[in-house]
């Protein structure tokens, strides 16, 4: 397996980080490396969603699950469950894969989404996403996000933000996997 | 660019496998591979730690989760759990990425450790690891363990051990991504 850099996104107090090239059908696997993730507000979500080619606006219909394991530092909370409130069943909403992230100065989200044949125009198009992040009340919290966007038309853009606030700063790597 | 070689240590009867150089502000992610890692000891638990740059000892503050899936030959014990006993918070021991791993002469763990942005002096340091392991009483233990290194000082240094014996064989690579 080969990863092939394809583009950067680095967060600037920005509101949002979007791939709007690059996206094809040069490769059949997309993956989406998150590093150093800060967001400007504590407590929100880290989320993601696509736009199909041609159209407008990042609001495809999607089904998804979410479960996650956290340990707190204390060591008084520790589990593994299902988050049935930030699944999304036929949604179009941002898909949350960060779940109330820390805003103090040493504290990210990272981790890797991948994207499976966004250029099909036969196919549904699956992702599945794992998360490592610092929760805002010091726990670390490890997601695991998988889903399918129902559309057949192709998907060529994708856009990262936090449920409200700026991302602070940040890195977000996208590379074709052959 | 992308999934960058950049060294491999092997083991022959070795009470640990380290990397002490190579680990730097080149990538801003590392993944170590670990390949049939083989236990001189029955039923130990595969370890990893770090060291702070220009600090001595592998012994770094971490919070951590884990929990695993396994199953047995037999069909007979299938689970997925958190699992406490293997979990650290604000611990500064070897944290376990591989459980309970056999040491029959077929057995060994294998899978990727990611580790963010070693070189930040601002975050916390992030990884994330997914083992599957030929268990001892012949399971088959796929185990998902990710947490933060506590710590804004850089990391330079890595160290992987059994709990307790030598590591027999076995292969570890590191790549840099990016």
């Amino acid at each position: 397996m080969a990863k092939t850099l394809i583009a950067t996104a680095t967060a600037s107090s920005s509101s949002s980080l979007s791939f709007t090239s690059g996206i094809d059908s040069t490769y059949d696997v997309y993956e989406f490396h998150f590093v150093n993730i800060h967001p400007q507000t504590s407590g929100q979500y880290f989320q993601f969603q696509v736009n199909a080619a041609g159209q407008s606006g990042f609001n495809e219909t999607m089904t998804t699950s979410f479960f996650r394991a956290r340990h707190n530092e204390s060591g008084s909370t520790a589990s593994l469950d299902y988050e049935g409130g930030f699944d999304q069943a036929q949604g179009t909403a941002y898909q949350t894969i960060g779940l109330w992230g820390g805003a103090n100065a040493d504290e990210n989200l990272a981790g890797v989404l991948t994207l499976y044949a966004p250029s099909s125009t036969t196919y549904v198009k699956h992702f599945q996403t794992t998360i490592i992040h610092n929760q805002s009340s010091n726990y670390a919290f490890n997601n695991f996000i998988a889903g399918y966007i129902n559309t057949t038309s192709a998907i060529d853009e994708i856009s990262f933000k936090y449920s409200s606030g700026n991302i602070d700063a940040g890195t977000i790597k996208m590379f074709g996997v052959s | 660019m992308g999934l960058t070689y950049i060294a491999s240590v092997t083991a022959s009867s070795s009470a640990t496998l380290e990397f002490t150089t190579g680990i730097d502000s080149t990538y801003n992610e590392y993944q170590f591979h670990f390949v049939n890692i083989h236990p001189a000891t029955d039923g130990v638990d595969f370890q990893f730690q770090v060291n702070a740059a220009g600090a001595s000892g592998f012994n770094e503050l971490m919070t951590t989760s884990v929990f695993r899936a396994a199953n047995n030959e037999a069909g007979s014990a299938t689970t997925l759990t958190y699992q406490t006993s293997d979990d650290q918070a604000q611990g500064t021991g070897y944290q376990s990425i591989g459980n309970y791993g056999g040491n029959d002469n077929d057995q060994a763990v294998s899978g990727v450790l990611t580790l963010y942005d070693p070189s930040s002096t601002t975050y916390v340091k992030h990884f994330t690891a997914r083992a599957t392991d030929h268990m001892a009483h012949d399971q088959a233990g796929d185990f998902y363990v990710a947490g933060y290194i506590n710590i804004t000082a850089a990391i330079d240094e890595i160290s992987f051990k059994f709990a307790s014996g030598n590591i027999d064989a076995g292969t570890i690579h590191m790549y840099g991504v990016g």
